[in-house]
């Protein structure tokens, strides 16, 4: 029997074995995934959908709610032009200092997110390297919003390019090369060949970097100064609204967050589906 | 279109790719590049394509300097092994690809875009096909598809880079002689890079073979089967008998079979001796020298048989073919014993397959007695020596 058969027949003779694994799979989600998503809208909810809006329409949330869609549309573009240089520059090129370079690509997901916001502030602090000379030309980094906007960076720098990398590499430079024979200038190579061939990783991890400014906690936290209304983002706000007692509120800030996570997996989900033949195509493997 | 490829030289670190190549190539020729992996003969392509640098050396097409020019201008069409089709575009898009990146003065309309790429299309059999992905055909219409996409934009020459080395072997063939057809109707300059000497001796006008970077010989290609110049190109074209001879007094010889003379008169110690396999007689009369050989199997391989034979004289296993009526007509069996000896061999005064310039003798049997005196020339790099009466045809 051939290596798709085998389980195939086993879950005929054995339907015990893969039902197991379901119900397994389903608790264990159900348990840490779907309770606590539940418990957010329950607990957003608890004291009337009134007292729900009126929460998200406090102008301290709304100014949160802001802050976080600025931050992430400046910080998700700015990552999405660097993800696709350095997977260009590491699938198509040999240089020295390749793999350091790859080790940096790899650096903010293992480092603490802390430490990611501290580094910051040792940096652009009024205390820091670079703080003599921000206070001389009258430019605040840190407790402001640039400092969201570069631990947020920081933060979001691995997504597009960790998605692009290995599918770049595996997808081979032949197409590529047969567009400029064929007389394509480099830009239209890129925009032509390359761009198409690596759109739905793009967008995947797009999405991914997406989800990641908009919810990040640790690094911000440490730069913004939770200064309410104006260095304080959505994350920030839960964080603050809870420790003040007011449940309700909290939970209504984190039910939005929890929405734009559902959203984005919906939009996900939806090009998967649409898009599931290009997907498998784009795939190496295919002619 | 005349392409003049002088002394180019390409080192990647450690090894020489292409170590001093030169080749002239006529306009309209089918030229095959011939050799193992590692022979250069993908990086002399890729050069040519312009995908890759180049150290020194030049190539010049009608006199003007080809190699200055990006790969964009040089006017080449290259078709790779794995077809390299644009998998998010249709077929019709991708021939149209090349005519589509033109800057827009030389652009052609839509119209016109769109009736030279159906005419594209229709030549190379695939018609109809002109909305489908590559995703969804198959490897021969990929590549007939590349084809297409690859004269879209009237290229001056047209190089293959192992073309068919991804299809199954019946398409192969077909493939081959229907490009072989194309190009006869086109007259385009073709270089042709391949691995597989069946494929390069069907197709070409000449091949240059090559090996460790270096052009061993080009010429037509019953030129390399009957007149190999060293011996890489014995042993790599085609299958082949190595005998290693001795002087024997003022001739060189192997057990009983021996030669007429000796041209480098006893100067070098191991000459060597390459017999093709239709070259063996199996049916020596006793009158004249032969090695008593055992038949040990017969392969039948459709109109040919190939027979193992084992020569106690030599220690050595030979391989004969003969035509599958001559098998019949001798009834062979095996466990025979036969005589066997050549009928022509082409004989080179070192064994060193390494060695460039190795003297080389083209060595025929004669139907009577065999005549020592033959013309002797100096241990000349090509000395083909002939004796003046008709010999027996191999």
């Amino acid at each position: 029997m051939n290596a798709v058969a085998l389980p195939r027949a086993l879950a005929r003779r054995r339907p015990l074995v893969p039902a197991l694994l379901i119900a397994l799979a389903l608790g264990w989600l159900a348990a840490f995934l779907l309770l606590p998503l539940a418990a957010v809208f329950v607990e957003a909810l608890r004291a009337g959908v009134q007292a729900y809006l009126a929460s998200i329409g406090k102008p301290d949330a709304l100014a949160a709610v802001r802050l976080t869609l600025l931050v992430a549309a400046i910080a998700v573009p700015l990552n999405l032009v660097f993800g696709v240089a350095a997977a260009w520059l590491m699938a198509r090129f040999e240089f020295r200092g390749k793999a350091l370079l790859g080790a940096l690509i790899d650096l903010p997901f293992s480092v603490s997110p802390v430490v990611s916001g501290l580094v910051y502030v040792l940096l652009f602090g009024a205390q820091g390297w670079f703080g003599p000379w921000l206070v001389a030309h009258g430019v605040t980094v840190i407790f402001a919003v640039p400092g969201l906007v570069l631990a947020t960076i920081f933060i979001t720098v691995p997504f597009v390019a960790r998605e692009l990398i290995p599918l770049m590499q595996a997808q081979g430079s032949e197409e590529e090369e047969a567009a400029r024979v064929l007389g394509a200038t480099g830009a239209q190579m890129f925009f032509r060949v390359t761009l198409p061939n690596i759109r739905w990783a793009l967008l995947y991890g797009v999405l991914l970097c997406n989800a990641r400014a908009m919810g990040e906690f640790g690094a911000v936290s440490v730069v913004s100064g939770h200064i309410r209304g104006l260095t304080t983002t959505m994350p920030l706000e839960v964080e603050m609204l809870y420790n003040e007692y007011d449940y309700v509120g909290a939970f209504a800030v984190a039910s939005l967050l929890a929405l734009l996570a559902l959203l984005t997996l919906a939009v996900k989900t939806l090009l998967e589906w649409r898009y599931g033949d290009a997907l498998a195509t784009h795939a190496p493997g295919g002619h | 279109m005349t392409l003049e490829i002088s002394r180019l030289c390409r080192r990647f670190t450690g090894f020489a790719a292409l170590n001093d190549v030169s080749l002239s190539i006529a306009p309209g020729e089918f030229l095959a590049l011939l050799g193992p992996s590692g022979s250069g003969k993908t990086t002399l392509l890729r050069i040519l394509a312009g995908l890759e640098q180049h150290d020194s050396g030049s190539v010049r097409r009608d006199g003007a300097d080809f190699l200055t020019l990006p790969a964009r201008e040089r006017k080449v069409g290259l078709v790779f092994q794995h077809y390299a089709l644009f998998r998010h575009l249709t077929v019709r898009e991708n021939v149209a690809f090349g005519l589509r990146v033109r800057p827009r003065r030389t652009r052609p309309s839509r119209g016109e875009v769109a009736t030279r790429v159906e005419q594209l299309l229709k030549r190379v059999q695939l018609e109809g096909l002109g909305d489908r992905f590559p995703a969804q055909l198959s490897g021969g219409q990929c590549q007939r598809v590349a084809l297409a996409r690859a004269l879209a934009v009237e290229p001056d020459i047209l190089l293959l880079d192992e073309p068919f080395g991804a299809l199954d072997a019946q398409v192969r063939v077909k493939l081959r002689r229907w490009l072989r057809a194309l190009h006869d109707e086109l007259k385009l300059t073709t270089i042709f890079v391949t691995h597989d000497q069946e494929e390069a001796l069907e197709l070409a006008d000449r091949i240059a073979v090559m090996n460790n970077g270096r052009i061993e010989q080009v010429g037509p290609p019953q030129g390399i089967y009957q007149q190999p110049e060293t011996p890489f190109v014995c042993e790599f074209i085609g299958k082949v008998n190595r005998i290693a001879l001795h002087a024997d007094g003022d001739r060189l010889a192997a057990a009983q079979w021996q030669l007429g003379a000796d041209p480098w008169r006893g100067l070098h110690a191991q000459p060597v001796a390459y017999v093709r396999p239709e070259q063996l007689s199996l049916a020596v009369p006793s009158a004249r020298p032969a090695w008593t050989a055992r038949l040990r199997h017969i392969y039948l391989a459709g109109s040919v048989a190939h027979l193992e034979l084992y020569v106690a004289a030599l220690d050595q296993t030979l391989e004969a073919d003969i035509a599958n009526e001559e098998l019949a007509a001798l009834r062979l069996q095996a466990g025979d014993t036969l005589r066997v000896a050549p009928r022509g061999a082409v004989v080179f005064s070192s064994a060193d397959v390494a060695s460039s310039d190795p003297g080389r003798w083209v060595w025929r049997a004669h139907d009577a007695r065999d005549h020592a005196a033959h013309a002797l020339t100096a241990p000349a790099p090509v000395a083909a020596l002939h004796d003046g009466r008709r010999s027996v045809a191999p």
